[in-house]
């Protein structure tokens, strides 16, 4: 099967064409560097996304806290991660870089505070 | 009246980095005004990731990247912060009238550096006919009320203008369990960056329509739907939603320099009036906050120069 992405490892934005067999990279055209190889197969084998929202607090001075994952999770975990996150109320200060939730859903990534909230 | 060396209005990337580097540049006496309760301004809604890559090399989301700043100036005796101020009149003298709960204040300063950042472009301006219901949003707007205020303004959402702003909205909406039917653009490219694109639309299956606009906007109480016209064709559909998104581009706030009757000169950073400065996006509208720290920077250097030389 054929499928049309764009490269976003940097501005250009190169359209490859790849080749996809049983969700594997068998062929790539379109690319104008090395790089896109190495995109193509990280996005169509197992794509990865950081994962950016906010969780409500309790008895803080904001409202709600910005988090993130520490690490890019896969794509396919984006809306199981985010209903986690909405059942999170946070009373405890944090800091930036501050972990809410360690292992978080057990993927290997800390949800970590983007901001201080005291 | 309080006397100032040198006073910085708005605390955002700009404001911050223009202060900071003021004050490595040998400036010890700087009053930096924020109307918000926090610095940081508009960095703090902007929850996503995709800042600093340029600057500290390191991809940090909104939040984080004004941390840094924040916590460099909180070190900084010679920067006294003077939150929920609201810069309200300016003159050629560098008066500055600023408001804060309860009072008025006037301030002299010698050198003044101006980052009031950009308004959001309105429904007003890109002509969209029809009624004028409840539900039509600036996607700044919709950011801040969900990100800062954890609310969410609509269930089904049409996005009007491919700015990173609207795709980032895009996504925003559909992960807090949205459905964003459509993003219309009316060029026949997106202004936002490609990673946008790529993440906050294709990674969704949310449609965007190059050379589309909404030629017609229903509902009474609230947006019912909305009819879009391929402007080279004429052909038209109907989405129904209840929600829109205005994001179509920003404007420079500049209303406290034109009171003053200053011009933006040419050269970056610089106005017709020696001495007051101007910088980050109400100087010109910048794609990535990175330019605007290292833009800023340079005000804060020429505001340290043109005190040096007076002297």
């Amino acid at each position: 099967m054929k499928k049309k992405i764009t490269c976003i490892d940097c501005p250009q934005g190169c359209q490859l064409e790849v080749d996809v067999e049983n969700g594997y990279v068998v062929g790539l055209s379109g690319n104008k560097c090395p790089k896109g190889e190495v995109y193509a197969k990280q996005e169509i084998e197992n794509p990865m996304r950081i994962l950016a929202s906010t969780v409500l607090t309790r008895a803080l001075n904001i409202k709600m806290v910005p988090v993130r994952t520490s690490r890019p999770i896969p794509k396919s975990k984006l809306f199981e991660a985010i209903e986690e996150i909405k059942k999170i109320r946070l009373s405890r200060p944090v800091h930036v870089g501050d972990v809410i939730a360690p292992n978080f859903l057990g993927l290997g990534v800390d949800l970590i505070s983007t901001r201080d909230a005291i | 009246m309080d006397k100032r060396d040198l006073v910085v209005v708005g605390a955002g990337p700009a404001g911050m980095a223009a202060a900071i580097s003021a004050f490595e540049s040998g400036v010890k006496d700087i009053l930096l005004l924020e109307r918000d309760q926090y610095l940081g301004g508009i960095l703090n809604q902007c929850i996503h990731p995709g800042f600093g890559l340029h600057y500290f090399k390191e991809d940090l989301t909104g939040p984080e990247y004004a941390d840094r700043f924040m916590k460099k100036i909180q070190t900084l005796p010679e920067i006294e912060i003077s939150l929920r101020s609201f810069a309200v009149n300016l003159t050629k003298g560098k008066v500055l009238i600023y408001l804060k709960p309860g009072e008025m204040r006037q301030v002299k300063a010698k050198a003044l550096i101006m980052a009031t950042g950009c308004r959001e472009r309105t429904r007003e301006m890109v002509h969209i006919p029809g009624t004028r219901p409840a539900g039509i949003y600036s996607a700044g707007l919709a950011q801040k009320m969900i990100n800062l205020e954890g609310l969410l303004p609509g269930k089904e959402i049409v996005i009007v203008g491919s700015g990173d702003i609207g795709l980032i909205m895009a996504r925003r909406f559909t992960l807090e369990g949205a459905k964003v039917k459509a993003v219309i653009e009316i060029q026949k490219e997106t202004s936002g960056l490609i990673r946008n694109v790529v993440q906050c639309l294709e990674d969704f299956d949310i449609p965007l329509y190059f050379r589309h606009k909404i030629s017609k906007l229903y509902g009474k109480d609230r947006v019912e739907k909305v009819e879009v016209t391929a402007v080279d064709t004429g052909s038209r559909f109907e989405l129904t939603c209840d929600t829109v998104l205005i994001s179509v581009g920003l404007i420079p706030e500049n209303e406290l320099i034109e009171m003053a009757g200053v011009k933006i000169a040419g050269e970056v950073n610089k106005t017709s009036l020696p001495g007051l400065f101007v910088c980050g996006n109400s100087y010109k509208v910048y794609d990535l906050v990175d330019w605007v720290t290292r833009d800023s920077a340079k005000a804060g250097e020429a505001a340290a120069e043109y005190l040096r030389d007076l002297k």
